[in-house]
């Protein structure tokens, strides 16, 4: 852990069509610990949200509480942030999506935020299929009061005391099949190759994206009996296969041959390219997904990648019908109906 | 707990909301509310009390929230309360609480209960002035970025209400991280602990500003010379004016007011101070208005007495009558007139 973040950047740093540098696009300094996967993330946000153009206030981050809750100061300084109470991010989300639907949504939360006490929120806000991303950097432990295991611990999972984990984990992908997700991905804090692709598609995607990042959390959970720890992931991890993003305005100048690349176009002209390597899988089918996912679990490997895609997902504004015009944009004339309406109320209660 | 959440989501982002909920939901979203006491984020909720404790009696009235919705969450916490007394009084409280919210950038809580909530009322008819328009209070656009020096918790004005954004309000300027974890002025996270002091100082600053912008009491009756008075607030309004017209009846003046918010401003205090003794009206068991009455003006425990109804019922003036009556000095008084002092008996 350093204790100052370095003014100097490089004179020549790559701007992107809106003229920002990656810097443009960091926060302040991290104060986790130095090798935490949770700042590879950071950094994939980073590069994901510099390389894809977005005017950085035009996202909202919001997280939970945590080790991994912590980072949306580290990222994105010139968006306006909101750590909001354990487990509840999803609910403030939820309204501030829906308050304002011009802005990009992206929460980061934690396996106790997501998978204990914020359960019941995930589990709705999936449902719902609120225009978000939602990015789960997921260590199996408890960083931020000694490592004690989280519910996302696989079964017989040791952390650095070295007591197995007595209870079977929850998946969190598996769970957002199951939910409705529209939009299941996984990951790994160290394959950031994988990772910005995913996060760019899940930006694009319209609805709810759930990204579930297995992110070592190197001082509790780093341990040779870990299944969250560096050395375990980067041998079980088997990906769907690689991912491109294509952002809408980019022409597309390789082709891959007919049948091992799936193409979709995503609603604002935008590609994902899935080259295909897990047999068996079709990631356009919820069932497919969840067998194939099903079926590396118990071989004990960890499925990464795009393993679920609902091409045509609407988002909880369309299956609402809100009004077009933000709803932090209204005033008086469409919001009160005047005395006029409540004189017929009140003759009614008459 | 959700509602209160999306209700704390959109206020932060700028659209008006607010939700409702009864006692088990005020305990649920303590929480979120402390949060918003903090980070200072417009938040509205209507609380319908009813029997308490847990689930109590889930379909009868109380006034027993007043304490939990007053002190909301752990740490050192104030919270706005309303006190509306009628259907009428429950909507324009409901228009003004969006105002108020804004303006103060905290919870306001409208403490209603299950008689007024659920059961059929006789009311004045609503009215909506068209001309009204809203206060948003203190929000800076993309121009007044470009113009001043913006900080989240920079008290400006010296009322101790700072100025906040929208989030996409402006590329370069504006941006603040919203946190329930102490911050500076800039809304920078510090655990200093000087900087953590100031900040819950200007709190209480704001606090006094609060009292400039909540609805005042209603003075029902006030007469010089009275030295006994009874203070109410809420649905026992209605039988509190009529066991007062009785007592007046049976000899005995007393002078009265209505409590409709708190913080209490300086005319409660100034009552409660020109009076011997003053009788608090409210229906639940441990006298929730007047331990506030006593922590917030420093008040012993002699000068307030309490009448207090708590089985479920709405208060009745007979109940009232028969209680002051107990309660007033040399309670072996004969009444003017006895057969109507007999109708009080039995209860």
């Amino acid at each position: 852990m350093s204790y100052q973040k370095p003014k100097f950047r490089h004179p020549d740093l790559p701007v992107n069509e809106l003229g920002y540098t990656k810097a443009d696009y960091e926060g302040s300094l991290s104060t986790l610990c130095a090798g935490c996967g949770h700042d590879s993330i950071s950094g994939s946000i980073i590069k994901a949200c510099h390389e894809l153009s977005i005017p950085p206030h035009k996202i909202a981050k919001l997280s939970g509480i945590g080790c991994s809750s912590k980072t949306p100061t580290y990222f994105l300084g010139k968006s306006h942030g909101f750590n909001s109470v354990h487990g509840r991010m999803p609910s403030v989300a939820t309204g501030a999506a829906m308050a304002n639907r011009d802005l990009m949504y992206l929460g980061v939360s934690g396996d106790g935020d997501t998978a204990s006490i914020g359960m019941g929120q995930f589990a709705h806000v999936v449902r719902r299929n609120l225009n978000m991303v939602y990015i789960v950097m997921n260590n199996g432990c408890y960083g931020l009061t000694k490592g004690q295991d989280s519910a996302t611990a696989d079964e017989g999972s040791t952390s650095k005391k070295g007591d197995p984990t007595m209870f079977p984990g929850i998946d969190l992908a598996g769970l957002a099949l199951e939910l409705g997700a529209t939009f299941v991905a996984r990951s790994f804090s160290g394959d950031k190759e994988q990772l910005i692709p995913l996060i760019k598609a899940a930006m694009t995607h319209r609805g709810f994206a759930l990204i579930d990042v297995v992110s070592p959390c190197v001082t509790f959970n780093n341990n040779s009996g870990s299944s969250k720890s560096y050395e375990f992931v980067r041998d079980h991890a088997e990906a769907t296969g690689t991912v491109d993003f294509v952002p809408m305005r980019d022409e597309i100048k390789t082709r891959y041959p007919a049948g091992s690349t799936h193409e979709v176009t995503l609603h604002d002209g935008s590609v994902i390219r899935l080259h295909k390597t897990a047999e068996h899988l079709d990631p356009f089918s919820r069932v497919s997904a969840m067998r194939v996912m099903n079926e590396h679990k118990l071989k004990g490997d960890i499925l990464t990648g795009l393993i679920y895609l609902d091409k045509n997902s609407q988002e909880l504004h369309e299956v609402m019908q809100t009004s077009q015009k933000p709803l932090n944009e209204l005033a008086e004339d469409d919001l009160c109906p005047g005395n006029r309406l409540l004189k017929n109320i009140n003759a009614a209660l008459r | 707990m959700a509602a209160i959440g999306m209700v704390i989501g959109a206020s932060w982002n700028g659209a008006r909301s607010f939700t409702a909920t009864s006692g088990p939901g005020l305990s649920l979203m303590s929480e979120f509310l402390g949060l918003a006491y903090f980070a200072e984020i417009p938040t509205v909720l209507f609380d319908v009390q009813r029997a308490g404790p847990s689930t109590g009696m889930p379909t009868r009235t109380q006034q027993s929230d007043i304490l939990s919705a007053a002190y909301a969450s752990h740490g050192d916490t104030k919270q706005v309360l309303l006190f509306p007394s009628t259907p009428r009084e429950c909507f324009d409280f409901g228009a003004i609480s969006f105002d108020l919210a804004d303006r103060l950038q905290t919870p306001i809580i409208l403490l209603t209960d299950l008689d007024l909530g659920m059961n059929d009322n006789m009311s004045d008819p609503l009215e909506w002035d068209d001309s009204k328009e809203y206060d948003r209070g203190k929000v800076l656009s993309a121009d007044d970025l470009d113009k001043v020096k913006f900080g989240r918790y920079l008290d400006v004005d010296g009322d101790a209400i700072c100025y906040r954004t929208y989030p996409g309000t402006h590329p370069e300027k504006g941006a603040f991280f919203t946190r329930g974890s102490s911050r500076d002025e800039m809304a920078v996270y510090t655990e200093k602990g000087e900087e953590y002091e100031q900040n819950m100082h200007r709190l209480m600053a704001k606090w006094e500003t609060i009292k400039e912008y909540v609805p005042g009491p209603e003075i029902k009756h006030l007469e010089k010379g009275v030295d006994t008075a009874v203070l109410y607030f809420g649905t026992s309004e209605e039988s509190s004016v009529e066991a007062l017209d009785i007592l007046a009846e049976d000899g005995f003046k007393l002078n009265a007011m209505r409590v409709r918010s708190f913080p209490f401003n300086k005319e409660v205090e100034d009552f409660i101070d020109n009076h011997e003794r003053v009788f608090v009206i409210e229906q639940n068991r441990d006298a929730q208005l007047r331990t506030l009455l006593m922590a917030e003006f420093e008040l012993g425990p002699d000068k307030l007495k309490s009448v207090l109804c708590f089985d479920g019922t709405p208060i009745s003036a007979r109940n009232i009558r028969k209680q002051i009556l107990q309660l007033l000095p040399g309670n072996n008084v004969t009444p003017l007139h006895p057969e109507k002092a007999a109708i009080g008996q039995g209860e």
